[in-house]
């Protein structure tokens, strides 16, 4: 225990040393969060949109009106023929087409509701999904007004149709995306870097000759990295619920578990990494390309897996954080419990101890 | 009583042959130097005896140890500095001493008695970071931290190597006192002039030992005649005589130029060469051999090739 | 042949509130093989840096092959060549390579450099070993290797930073035979060393203690200044008397 002591506050004193890197560990996270968070927030300005008013009467002119008056919006076409519609799509002119079905007023005064059907290019699913939502918000105020002192309220149901990419499904997926690709990249990165840098300095070969055992230099050396890796995890967990509004409907102390838990996958990943190379670049260029590129590209991320080939479905089976954004979706959005998410929570446990097994074995005791 | 025993050592890595045939033996409490320069095979001679690295084929033990078997007990009693300068940079030294111990599971206050003399040279540093000590600091450091377990066997790899001279003759003096208190001591250098400070020597180059004994056996049993040249033009003096058929070679040596004659030659014969060449104030006087001269002639010596 | 290849007055270079060079005065002329030594950490390193113009002055004069440091750096840079333990060659690539690299940074022209490549292989004798790796070739084959590549744009002076360090001792004395070459080519030699016997071989020495060069001179005029009988002892006076 002594011995993990010293070298524990060994490593934290590297750690401090290096206040840029730190420094850099820290602020990476909050500034990726923040960057992909408005990236996708913000998009909503001044969308360029399509018209098709089949009615034409006081009711549409004043809903178009309210619309166009709320800033995101900017009339781009004006369509008289639902065959316009698809070209303008394509080419790319417009984000979202909303058309009145004809005779609208009249239906919602003799009915009481009438249709409005909203298109959207949902290539972008983001932007897609914020337009909608924008749309019709504003059209469910504008029916409450209408409604207003009326013994039966006024229904106007927007009917959506969404182009390209019907579930919208990596909406929601970016803060569970960024918390996997940054604990990976920290946690994963910097624990090869940090033990090949030993390699690389010479400081190793002592290390080696000393009683040390493997293990003893492995924690030793992972502990405060995963100190700083949970520091992360707070603070892009304070950061995408305070300013983003992210939900988080399960239990926290599951979330944290879990998040541990994948933090140490990473690490140990990080650790293999570093037994089979034995300088600096090299484990930052597997780290980088061998982990990174296929978290943020195969994890669900930002392409669904559901749309890829076979192959690279079957490789973002063995991808971690395919498991973790799981879990993560499941605690976060859907509040569910431990006993949903058991069997992607045993996945990483597994490749955990397969992965720590394997570089407390493949770790030489030599040079 | 030997510490280290060493049998038919070989190694070889992939296209080089590094150690050939090494056997010799290094008492208790002795200081061995192995000698030579870069290259020879010094530290992967090291390595093996440190466990660090596995042999092709001989056997090697240390305190009775064998190195390849029992390697977990001989991390636990020797100390070991590599070539290179390996501490942490960017730790204090105070740092580095402490984390060194803790890694022993010892502390610095146990141990303080054996490391007194060198630490105190250090001590007025201790919150500097070991990056930033000149070198022979750094080897002062090094040298603490490779004795805070207290060690039966210290492994010195060129510890003195970019070390200048007065630092050196310190380190040394270091060495002599830690032989006193009963470790066995072996060290690398690439400069002989150190030799004279070890017990016994072993001559390497080329993974192949070329002699081991006391340096004054070494030194007496110089084949040949040594002489000490001098003259007023020492550039032209050096190139020629490496004209002169009458000598079997001739090295520059500090202010004087030492050869070695062929038999059937005198100085006079050189004399008689160097003023035909034009030299004045000519200065030749026999010579006793130092430990370069002999290196140089176990280099030059077929069987050594 | 009484040229001043390097002249320095009072050259003062600190860090921070540490002065690393003291108010250093010397000169090197055409053809000298001069000593530079000193202990660790006497400041021998920044002295070169600032001569070869890698880092400026903070006070004094100086001036290499007639160029200013502090105003002709790039010119210095054309007329010095380097070498040092550290670094010298490029490892992964071969000994025609280094060659080749090396004489384009100094705008030689292609036709020269062939020339040169071939007469510098030939004198070297490596002629067997042209396209090996360098990190294949012994240490004191690559060292002699650098001197001659440093050399091979005929510059005006050569600074060699150690360049003997754990070299064997007959390749030691076979680059110092090139050495002697190249200063009877005309060619300055500033040469740092921490064996003792080599500064024995220098025209000239100084020795810096703690910034200040403390003492410079013939090998001759030192011992006897000091009533030593070797430089080593002439070193140790010196270096211990800071203390």
């Amino acid at each position: 225990m002594k011995k993990f002591t010293g070298f524990f506050i060994k490593e934290c004193l590297h750690l401090i040393r290096d206040y840029r890197t730190m420094m850099i560990l820290i602020g990476m996270p909050v500034i990726q969060i923040i960057l992909f968070g408005f990236a996708i927030r913000n998009e909503l300005n001044s969308v360029n949109i399509g018209i098709l008013d089949k009615s034409k009467d006081e009711i549409t002119t004043e809903l178009t009106s309210k619309i166009l008056s709320s800033e995101y919006f900017i009339l781009k076409e004006y369509f008289t023929d639902e065959r316009q519609i698809d070209t303008s799509f394509k080419k790319g002119h417009i984000k979202e087409v909303i058309i009145f079905e004809s005779g609208f007023a009249e239906k919602l005064k003799k009915e009481g509701r009438a249709e409005v059907q909203i298109i959207t290019d949902a290539s972008e699913p983001n932007m897609a999904n914020l337009a909608l939502s924008y749309t019709t918000s504003i059209i469910q105020n504008y029916s409450m007004t209408l409604s207003k002192g009326k013994d039966q309220p006024l229904i106007i149901s927007p009917e959506i149709k969404m182009l390209y990419n019907e579930e919208l499904k990596s909406v929601f997926m970016f803060v569970p995306g960024i918390m996997a690709t940054l604990l990976m990249l920290i946690s994963a990165m910097m624990t090869s870097i940090t033990i090949t840098k030993e390699k690389e300095f010479g400081t190793m070969e002592v290390l080696l000759a000393s009683p040390l055992k493997p293990y003893q230099i492995i924690f030793g050396k992972v502990a405060p990295y995963l100190l700083l890796s949970l520091v992360n995890l707070a603070l892009i967990l304070w950061i995408s619920t305070s300013v983003f509004g992210m939900p988080v409907r399960g239990s926290y102390l599951l979330l944290i578990a879990e998040c541990s838990l994948f933090i140490t996958t990473a690490l140990s990943l990080g650790i293999l990494i570093s037994t089979v190379t034995s300088s600096m670049q090299v484990a930052m260029m597997i780290s980088l390309v061998g982990l990174m590129m296929p978290t943020v590209l195969l994890s669900g991320f930002i392409f669904p897996i559901e749309n890829m080939p076979w192959p690279l479905q079957w490789i973002s089976h063995i991808l971690p954080a395919k498991w973790f954004v799981i879990i993560i979706k499941n605690i976060m959005l859907k509040g569910t419990g431990f006993s949903y998410v058991y069997k992607e929570t045993a996945v990483l446990v597994l490749m955990t101890v397969f992965l720590l097994g394997l570089s407390i074995k493949k770790f030489k005791t030599r040079l | 009583m030997n510490s280290i025993e060493i049998k038919n050592i070989y190694k070889s890595y992939k296209d080089a042959k590094a150690l050939e045939n090494i056997s010799f033996e290094v008492k208790k409490g002795e200081i061995f130097g192995l000698i030579g320069p870069d290259g020879a095979g010094k530290t992967t001679l090291f390595r093996i005896l440190t466990t660090l690295l596995l042999k092709d084929s001989g056997s090697a033990s240390v305190e009775g140890f064998d190195v390849e078997k029992d390697y977990k007990a001989i991390r636990n009693i020797i100390g070991y500095m590599p070539g290179r300068f390996s501490l942490y940079q960017d730790l204090t030294v105070e740092e580095n001493l402490k984390f060194f111990a803790t890694i022993f599971d010892t502390s610095i206050e146990d141990n303080y008695e054996l490391i007194k003399d060198i630490y105190v040279q250090i001590e007025p540093f201790r919150k500097r970071k070991a990056g930033q000590l000149s070198g022979g600091m750094k080897q002062k450091l090094a040298l603490c931290c490779a004795l805070i377990h207290q060690p039966k066997v210290l492994f010195l790899d060129e510890p003195t190597t970019g070390v200048d001279p007065v630092s050196r003759h310190e380190f040394w003096e270091m060495l002599k006192k830690l032989k006193d208190k009963g470790i066995t001591i072996m060290v690398s250098t690439p400069y002989m002039d150190e030799a004279s400070l070890c017990d016994r020597i072993a001559l390497i180059q080329s993974g192949r030992i070329m002699r081991i004994d006391t340096l004054d056996n070494i030194v007496s049993a110089f084949p040949g005649n040594l002489y000490a040249v001098k003259s007023g033009n020492m550039i032209a003096l050096n190139f020629d005589l490496k004209d002169f058929s009458g000598i079997s070679s001739s090295y520059i040596f500090g202010e004087y130029i030492h050869i070695s004659l062929k038999k059937d030659n005198d100085e006079n014969m050189i004399m008689e060469f160097l003023k035909m060449k034009g030299h004045s104030d000519i200065e030749i006087s026999k010579l006793q051999p130092g430990i370069e001269d002999c290196f140089m002639e176990l280099m030059n010596n077929p069987e050594n090739r | 042949m009484n040229e001043d290849i390097i002249i320095t007055e009072d050259l003062t270079k600190k860090f921070g509130s540490f002065i690393a060079c003291d108010k250093i005065s010397f000169s090197v002329k055409k053809g000298e093989i001069f000593g530079f030594l000193g202990a660790n950490g006497a400041g021998k390193t920044t002295a070169i840096r600032m001569l070869c113009g890698l880092i400026l002055p903070t006070s004094g004069k100086a001036t290499i092959g007639g160029f200013d440091i502090y105003k002709d750096t790039e010119k210095i840079k054309l007329n010095i060549g380097y070498m040092s333990q550290k670094f010298s060659l490029y490892e992964d690539l071969t000994v025609k390579e280094n060659i080749q690299f090396y004489g384009g940074i100094y705008r030689l022209s292609p036709k020269d450099i062939k020339e040169r490549s071939k007469q510098l292989i030939g004198e070297l004798g490596l002629e067997s070993s042209e396209n090996s790796l360098i990190k294949s070739l012994p240490l004191g084959w690559r060292q002699k290797l650098a001197f001659s590549i440093a050399i091979q744009h005929e510059p005006k002076i050569v600074f060699l930073d150690e360049p003997t360090s754990g070299v064997d001792p007959v390749t030691r004395r076979q680059f110092w035979d090139l050495i002697y070459k190249a200063a009877g080519r005309g060619i300055s030699v500033f040469v740092t060393t921490h064996y003792m016997d080599e500064a024995e071989y220098c025209g000239r020495v100084s020795m810096m203690v703690a910034g200040k060069i403390e003492a410079m001179g013939t090998p001759k005029e030192l011992k006897s200044r000091f009533n030593s009988g070797s430089m080593y002892e002439v070193f140790l006076h010196l270096a211990r008397g800071a203390k």
